[in-house]
Formats: structure tokens, C-alpha cells, sequence
């Protein structure tokens, strides 16, 4: 026998877990360089420019340009290319100021053009605001959301997990039946119900984690079943009870003995919850007790394109906020599955 | 000191006095106690110094339950367990802990007993933490080259993972883990059972060598009588938790008195 290969190189061994995997590489790549990337802050407003379709872009003097386009009808918001018209797009030129990640000054971008012409790759909103630009900020939140609940999840689902397998008794009984309880109820009203129990107007930061916060506290309880499961069996394997004969502590058998022989099944177990997280997120923002203006998020973004205008107009640009959640919800139920797959494959413990 | 080994001698290292284990079974709707496995029921025998008592059944009569209730895993419904004396039946954890350092079993199962996200050395210097509290690092992984030594097996093992071994070799670790807080009692729960007959017999060896060197004393279980005829001194026939007969190894052979001991004689080849 050859020691177990890690669980990573697995995944990457499967063609859908190398597919997914490559993707979400992008995305989080995407998210992290999001300032760099992006021409323009997400409140940079241009009230002559709203609702502006997706700027063409074409070859001219050995340099690429922006294509310039002017309102023909401003009552449906029609524009129309200029021919031959447009403005030299620059190339890591220098912009509005911001901190790659978090901490390096910096004013580069990748791609700029001049004032008073604008580039809107993925269109502008109703306030002329880039939707490209958004959507990269509005990426760190859903794509992050994620990591930091299962995180929160992993901890809260083996503390309550592991030492109401364990321990048994009343720890246990009174575990279960509050996460039976908190599971019985339809998550969404659960989720209305503690986000309005906190106040409305907080700080972007002090909301992202309510978020992670609530929609942990929806979420831990599967986690904690499932990792309580696997304690209750593992809790009379030999190794276990030659531990305590040993004379070695409750607290040091959970760590050294149980821990380990489920590190796996809980990181899988709490990586199913990702898409609920990304989902959550987004439906508290669109029903606008989420991430607030001028923040950008994905929820957020797509609540702005409930405007009758834009579905009448067909400003299709707007949606695609809605496209991002969906390509980013089934990326991560797929790699749940590779995960689930390669960790329980007779899928004795992780069932959905 | 002849006078002092002949009083030592007279007590036994353990005393089972009437001993008891029940499990609760639970029924219907609300979980209700609604019977009790009989697992052991009235069961009484002594265990002198350094010598080997072997406990033989058929699965099921309760052979595990009495040796899982001496080291405290199983609680004891009723009856009571004197080691060297002193009864160690109503100790609480705290109470009983010094005796985790003199009483050690070694499991049925060798690929189920040992932690399979550890390496040897972590699994035998485990306990050292625990009961050697002073020593250092490198006094630990000394110590646990040495117990390898021991029981048959080399200090370069100390670095592996319990699946790169054979069952054998596995069940020499569980010895050597037994061993590393240098016990007097060890309860041997079926510790060949799982093995191929040909490992077998060198285990058996291993055990009894390692008896004779430390002075250990043993609680042999098997399910056949004829590994505890190698080794033990006397022999307990159980069945149905109760023990049915009691007799040294020879005696059983050569006169068994119950039904149910002749019947474990029949099923033992004959050579
Ligand atoms: N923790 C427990 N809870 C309930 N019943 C138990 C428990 N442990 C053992 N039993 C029951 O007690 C009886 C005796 O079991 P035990 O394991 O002591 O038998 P054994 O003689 O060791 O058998 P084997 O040769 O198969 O190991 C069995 O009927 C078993 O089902
Ligand atoms: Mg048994």
C-alpha cells in the first residue's frame, strides 16, 4: 500500500474537478486583482451615460480604440455608434487610487481611456456606473462569503458535532434537538427574521459579516449531524478506547484521534454549504437588506435591474450579475461532488 | 524476602467477585429501557501474580464485556473488581487514573486499533506524554525505538503509518503501546485472533517471552481452546456470561467436566 495521495491532487486528477477547479482558479484571480482590473470605482457615476450599452472596440493608427457613441433616443436610452469615431484606450495607465490587496499603493489599471469618453466593456446602469467594474467588486463578496462561512461552519460543526458524538448525554440531546429546531424552519423566513432583528444601516464590513454570521448560523447545524455521526462510530473504534485505557484526556482523544479521522468529511461536509452562502447573500442584497450602495455586490446589482426599464429596453447587461451567481453556485456544487466523491464514495455520511 | 513473596502471592493481582454487566436495550417511540443484555452475569475468578489465566467462549458470551470492565471502557452493573486488594470498582476517572499506568489491554483487531493519521512513533510515545510527563522529546523517541525493539520490530518503523504493516506487525505495535507505560496486568482481548495461522503462533511466542522478561501477568481471551492451552496457567470456559468451568490447562484437556467444554474440545483440531 502507498500512502494516500492528498485530496487536492484527486480533484485534479478528475476532469470535471480540473474544469471547476480551473475555474474558480480565475474567479478568486479575478477578484483579487478586481481593483486592478477594473477601469473605473464602483461609484463613479457618468449621469450622461446610463443604461449604455457594451462599448465596441476597434484597431486604428496601430493602437486599440473605444468606440464613440452618442444618444439617439434618449427617451428609450438608444445609442448610437459614431463612425469612425472613438478614443485610444491605454494600457497600464494610471487611474483612481486604491490598495492592491489591501495594503500596496498603487494607481495602475490595466486598461483606461480619457475623459470625458468611457469604456463599459459590460455596459453602464442607470447611473452610468460600469458594469464591468462592478462586477469584479461584486465578485470579492460572493466569492469570499463562501470561504469565510465554511470556516465558521467547520469550527461551530465539530465543536457541537464532534462533542455531542463524543460526549453523549444531555450535550448531546440538547445539540440535536436545537438543530433539528433550527432546521425546521424554511431557511429564507429565518433568514428575513434575524437579518431585521439587527439594524439597518451599518458599516459594508459590519454587514458582510452579519451575513457570514446568519447564514453560518443556517448552516452549521448539517455540518454538525453529519461530523456527530461519524463521531458516534468513531468514538468506539479500538484505537479510541486504547487511548483511554491509555489514560489520555477527553479533550486530547477529541483533538488527536477524532479530529484527524474527520478533517476530511467536515471540510467536504461544510464545502457543500458554499452555493447556500453565495445564494444567501445574494437574495438578503436583493431584497436590499444586504451589501448597500455605493458597494457593489452581485444580489445587489441585480436588484437595480428590477427596473420595469430594463426588461422593456432589454438592457440585458444588467442580468449578468444573475449569470455570474449561476456559473459560480454550479461551479461549487460541482466540486462539492468531486470532493464528496473522493472522500465518501459509498456516500455513507455526506448525502444531501 | 521469601516471606514477603509468599504474602504477595497470597492475594492475587485481580479479584473478580460476582461481576456484573447489563446493557440497557432501548425500544419505541421514546427511547425507553425495555430490556437488558446479560452480556456477563455472576461471573467470579482470580488472577495471581504473573501468571497467565485464559477466559475462552464463543462469540457473544461475554469475553470482551469482562475485560473492557476491568480497564474501566464498560461500566459494571454490579459485583465488584479488587486489584492487588484494593477495590477499584466504584473509582472515578481521577481516581482510577493511576491504574491506567499498570493495567493495559491489547486489542482483537489490529487494523482497527491503531490511529491510521498516525505514525508509529506517535501512537507507542502517546502514553509516555501521559504517565512520563519529564521526559524529553528525543527520551520519548528513544523509548519508543526501544519498545520496537521489543516486540520484534525496528527503529526506522518508528517514521511509518500504521497501513504499510501486515497484521502481525501491527498487532507488535498495539504490544508496543501496551508496553510503553510499563504495566503489570495486561488484558489480552482475542490478540490473535484476526491473524493468519502462521503469525500466530509467533504473537503467542512474543507474548510469553516478554511475560517471562517483565514479569507481566495476563487475562488470555480466546475463542478456541487451543492458543490458551499454550499459554495459560488456568482456564476460564464461559458461556452465555457465565463461567461454566474453571481448571488448569491440563485438567481441561485431559477431564472436561461441562457439556459445553466438550464440545470447545471436540472443535479443536487434533494433532
Ligand atoms: N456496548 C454494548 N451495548 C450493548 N450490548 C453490548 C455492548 N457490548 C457488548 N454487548 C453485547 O454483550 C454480549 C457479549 O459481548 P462481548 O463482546 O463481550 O462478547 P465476546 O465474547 O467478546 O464475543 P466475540 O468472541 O465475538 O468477541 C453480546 O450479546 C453483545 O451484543
Ligand atoms: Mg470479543
Amino acid at each position: 500500500m502507498t500512502r494516500e495521495k492528498g485530496i487536492f491532487r484527486q480533484v485534479l486528477e478528475r476532469p470535471l474537478g480540473l474544469a471547476v477547479l480551473s475555474l474558480l482558479a480565475v474567479f478568486y484571480l479575478v477578484a483579487l486583482f478586481a481593483d486592478f482590473l477594473s477601469p473605473y470605482e464602483t461609484s463613479d457615476q457618468d449621469l450622461q451615460k446610463t443604461y449604455h450599452p457594451p462599448t465596441s472596440v476597434f484597431w486604428k493608427d496601430g493602437g486599440l480604440h473605444v468606440q464613440r457613441y452618442e444618444l439617439a433616443e434618449p427617451q428609450e436610452m438608444v445609442y448610437r455608434k459614431i463612425e469612425g469615431e472613438g478614443a485610444p484606450i491605454r494600457f497600464f495607465a494610471s487611474g483612481y487610487e486604491y490598495r492592491l490587496f489591501g495594503l500596496i499603493p498603487a494607481e495602475r489599471h490595466l486598461f483606461l481611456v480619457d475623459e470625458p469618453d468611457r469604456i463599459y466593456l459590460l455596459g453602464s446602469d442607470e447611473t452610468g456606473r460600469d458594469n464591468f467594474s462592478r462586477l469584479l467588486y461584486g465578485s470579492r463578496i460572493s466569492l469570499s462569503i463562501g470561504l469565510v462561512g465554511i470556516s465558521i461552519i467547520m469550527v461551530f460543526g465539530f465543536m457541537a458535532g464532534g462533542l455531542a458524538g463524543y460526549f453523549g448525554g444531555i450535550w448531546d440531546g440538547v445539540t440535536m434537538r436545537f438543530i433539528e429546531l433550527v432546521m425546521a424552519i424554511p431557511g429564507l423566513y429565518l433568514l428575513l427574521v434575524l437579518r431585521s432583528t439587527f439594524p439597518d444601516h451599518l458599516s459594508p464590513a459590519q454587514i458582510f459579516f452579519l451575513i457570514v454570521l446568519i447564514l453560518s448560523f443556517l448552516a452549521w447545524g448539517g455540518t454538525a449531524r453529519i461530523i456527530r455521526g461519524m463521531t458516534l462510530s468513531l468514538r468506539n473504534r479500538q484505537f479510541v478506547l486504547a487511548a483511554e485505557v491509555l489514560g489520555q484526556s477527553s479533550w486530547k482523544i477529541v483533538w488527536k484521534h477524532i479530529l484527524p479521522n474527520v478533517f476530511s468529511y467536515l471540510v467536504v461536509a461544510a464545502s457543500l454549504s458554499i452555493p447556500g452562502f453565495i445564494l444567501g447573500e445574494a437574495a438578503l442584497s436583493f431584497l436590499g437588506l444586504g451589501i448597500q450602495e455605493p458597494s457593489a455586490s452581485w444580489g445587489l446589482m441585480l436588484s437595480q435591474a428590477q427596473d420595469m426599464k430594463v426588461f422593456m429596453l432589454n438592457f440585458w447587461w444588467l442580468l449578468l450579475p444573475g449569470a455570474a451567481i449561476f456559473v459560480t453556485v454550479i461551479a461549487f456544487n460541482v466540486l462539492g461532488d468531486v470532493l464528496r466523491d473522493i472522500v465518501d464514495p459509498k456516500q455513507k455520511f455526506l448525502s444531501r | 524476602m521469601p516471606d514477603q513473596d509468599a504474602g504477595t502471592s497470597r492475594t492475587p493481582l485481580l479479584e473478580v467477585r460476582d461481576l456484573k454487566v447489563h446493557f440497557p436495550v432501548y425500544g419505541g417511540v421514546f427511547r425507553r429501557v425495555v430490556d437488558h443484555v446479560k452480556a456477563v452475569d455472576g461471573v467470579s475468578f482470580k488472577v495471581p501474580q504473573g501468571k497467565t489465566v485464559g477466559l475462552v467462549g464463543e462469540s457473544g458470551s461475554g469475553k470482551t464485556t469482562i475485560g473492557r470492565s476491568i480497564v474501566k471502557l464498560v461500566p459494571v452493573t454490579s459485583g465488584k473488581l479488587f486489584y492487588q486488594g484494593s477495590e477499584i470498582t466504584p473509582l472515578k476517572r481521577k481516581g482510577f487514573f493511576p491504574f491506567r499506568k499498570k493495567i493495559q489491554m491489547i486489542f482483537q483487531d489490529p487494523f482497527n486499533s491503531l490511529n491510521p493519521r498516525m505514525t508509529v512513533e506517535a501512537i507507542v510515545a502517546e502514553a509516555l506524554m501521559i504517565h512520563f510527563p519529564e521526559m524529553t522529546r528525543s527520551q520519548r523517541r528513544e523509548r519508543s525505538a526501544d519498545l520496537l525493539k521489543q516486540v520484534g520490530l525496528e527503529e526506522e518503523h518508528l517514521n511509518r503509518y500504521p497501513h504499510e504493516f501486515s497484521g502481525g506487525q501491527r498487532q507488535r505495535i498495539g504490544i508496543a503501546r501496551a508496553l510503553s507505560v510499563e504495566p503489570e496486568f495486561i488484558v489480552c482481548d482475542e490478540p490473535v485472533s484476526a491473524l493468519d495461522v502462521s503469525v500466530q503462533a509467533s504473537i503467542v511466542n512474543l507474548l510469553q517471552d516478554l511475560q517471562e522478561k517483565l514479569g507481566l501477568t495476563y487475562l488470555f481471551i480466546a475463542h478456541d481452546l487451543a492458543v490458551v492451552e499454550h499459554i495459560g496457567d488456568e482456564v476460564l470456559v464461559m458461556t452465555e456470561g457465565k463461567i461454566v468451568e474453571q481448571a488448569t490447562a491440563r485438567d481441561i484437556y485431559e477431564n472436561p467436566q461441562h457439556e459445553y467444554t466438550k464440545k470447545l474440545l471436540a472443535a479443536v483440531p487434533d494433532f
